[in-house]
């Protein structure tokens, strides 16, 4: 078949489409079609009848009819900000500062601790907290404070926001960890001599140098973990379960149980549908801000 | 780095410092850690914090035939873990090293336009598609099936891993590709015959990846598997830990969850220099 170049590219050619398929099949099936879904079950009153009975907007306008809402959004807020603020950014610019200024050896072994709550899986990473926390007597936070001749308590009921920030937070802190490290090891050397040679402190090398060089790296760090932690509710699910009394609930969970335990799927969909909304909006947002196009170089070969 | 000071004492001292700081900071979580492994092996279990004595008891779940009516067993949910990790890994690599491939390297209509989506949805938290992702397994028959999950699984990680993918195929230089081309290659045998073996390291680190996160993956089984029979390693510890049923075994606890965690952890340790390259499915500027 001949074709000229001009109509050739209209259409992908047939080997590309083989290596492009699996992957565009399965981005369809589970990604384009669910966020459809998720839009058109939000308009629909569908529980455990399995009914799809469309009834436009009412979902929607029972959010704002729900009292534990406030609550939620309150919880969600809160949650989001206090674990990107202090753990994701804050502890891991901390963490990578101090490792950039150790030798190789160090700086890896502590990167390495670090880095080992996000590859234990989550379920066991939630266990060594239980222990840890554990109200009875035998939690290891019990016996350092029965040591001191303090009583025990029971941190999980009665801060649970607390807890649930810091289990987040240690595992968050480590991607602003390896971003950070990398973005600070990418600074030249002699920038950072010379600042030295002019007389700057290191609190003023951190503070006027090295961070607006990291400007584009914690912009990053916030969209994307921003997004992650408005969407995340497994360690909340396993460590209080949205409780005592939907004091730890945040959107995504409250969506998830009025799904999963209250089979109200309708309802679900149309909170999970707010975030999709958010997603895309943020996603789209972040994408102009770090300048799509200049990472796609155009590839010199056409297609073969 | 930061710490370029020129006289060595001072440097040293510095570096002291800065290492008592972060062995502070990070004391809790090598706590954390050493306490689950001596908890295990300990006769009281959490009783002291050193064992006083020594027992294999809590380790009794290796060896009998259920912890608890109804439970299966150990084997079987280990056997689930590691064909849902296994096979996560594997269609989750070789589709994004095809796709992978031809974004990188193709130039074609539309091409922007899908690394674009796939830029955004890259960024788009996959977990709120949870309901909406129920329908269409029901839809498929797949509710209820590990292989249901892993679909989903290796669909909501997809955009990660070809960007990822794309990145490593974008580092191969273009004279490489071209000789082979000009030598008479197509580009199916270029791809597996020049380019493949150059991104080995690529290879390793998200296969590593892809495999720590189905090992690891807890909502999505939680929310799709509804028999005990289809019950991973994560669903097991997770029961262990309370879920729904009331079932506190302190020593059982520990010892079930090292065993879950020690696979992940052995491979951490052998190959974190790979999976610290992965930049986590994010590129800085």
């Amino acid at each position: 078949m001949h074709t000229t170049p001009a109509t050739k590219r209209l259409w992908l050619p047939s080997p590309l489409l083989l290596f492009l398929l699996p992957a565009l099949l399965l981005i369809v099936v589970f990604f384009v079609v669910p966020i459809g879904i998720t839009g058109v079950i939000s308009l629909t009153s569908l529980d455990y009848r399995f009914r799809w009975d469309f009834v436009g907007l009412a979902n929607f306008l029972a959010l704002f009819q729900d009292a534990l809402i406030p609550r939620v959004l309150l919880n969600t807020g809160v949650y989001v900000f206090t674990t990107l603020l202090v753990f994701h950014l804050g502890l891991g610019l901390v963490l990578a500062l101090l490792t950039a200024a150790l030798p190789m050896r160090p700086a890896v072994i502590f990167r390495m601790i670090w880095l080992l709550p996000r590859f234990t899986p989550s379920v066991v990473y939630i266990l060594l907290w239980r222990l840890l926390l554990d109200p009875t007597e035998y939690g290891l936070l019990n016996r350092l404070r029965a040591a001191l001749g303090a009583a025990p308590v029971d941190l999980l009921t009665q801060h649970p926001w607390s807890v649930i920030v810091l289990v987040n937070g240690l595992t968050g802190a480590s991607l602003g960890l390896v971003i950070f490290t990398a973005a600070i090891e990418s600074i030249p050397c002699d920038l950072l001599r010379a600042a030295r040679v002019d007389g700057a402190t290191t609190l003023q090398i951190v503070w006027r140098l090295i961070l607006p060089l990291l400007r584009w790296p914690i912009m990053f760090v916030t969209t994307y973990q921003t997004l992650s932690l408005l969407a995340s509710f497994e360690a909340i699910l396993l460590l209080t379960n949205g409780g005592p009394f939907y004091a730890t609930e945040v959107w995504t969970l409250y969506a998830y149980h009025h799904a999963f335990t209250f089979s109200a799927f309708g309802y679900g969909c149309a909170m999970t549908f707010v975030l999709v909304l958010i997603g895309c909006a943020v996603s789209l947002f972040s994408w102009r801000i770090f300048r799509f196009t200049r990472q796609v170089p155009t590839p010199p070969i056409e297609n073969g | 780095m930061l710490g370029d000071d020129d006289s060595s004492t001072l440097r040293r001292s510095y570096h002291t410092l800065l290492i008592a700081c972060l062995a502070l900071l990070s004391t809790p979580i090598v706590l954390m850690y050493l306490w689950l492994l001596l908890a295990s092996v300990n006769r009281e279990s959490l009783a002291s914090f050193l064992p006083t004595g020594w027992t294999l008891q809590h380790w009794r779940f290796l060896w009998v035939a259920t912890i608890k009516p109804g439970y299966p067993n150990i084997w079987v949910v280990t056997g689930n873990s590691l064909l849902f990790a296994v096979a996560v890994m594997v269609l989750e690599v070789s589709i994004a090293l095809l796709a992978g491939y031809v974004l990188s390297r193709w130039q074609f209509r539309g091409r922007l336009l899908l690394l674009q989506s796939t830029l955004l949805l890259h960024a788009f938290p996959a977990i709120t598609l949870i309901i909406a992702v129920f329908f269409v397994l029901r839809a498929l028959h797949l509710l209820n099936t590990l292989a249901g999950v892993m679909l989903v699984k290796v669909a909501l990680e997809l955009p990660f891993a070809l960007w990822v993918m794309k990145g490593f195929f974008d580092g191969i230089p273009w004279p490489v590709e071209m000789a082979a081309l000009v030598d008479g290659a197509n580009r199916f045998t270029t791809w597996y015959r020049i380019l493949l073996p150059q991104i080995r390291p690529g290879i390793t680190a998200l296969s590593l990846f892809a495999f720590l996160s189905g090992w690891g993956e807890y909502v999505f089984l939680l929310t799709f598997i509804l028999e005990k029979s289809g019950w991973t390693l994560s669903r097991y510890v997770a029961s262990i830990l309370g879920e729904g049923e009331v079932f506190v075994d302190y020593g059982l606890m520990t010892a079930a969850g090292l065993f879950y965690m020690f696979p992940a952890l052995l491979l951490f340790a052998v190959a974190h220099k790979y999976l610290i390259r992965l930049p986590f499915g994010v590129d800085t500027p």
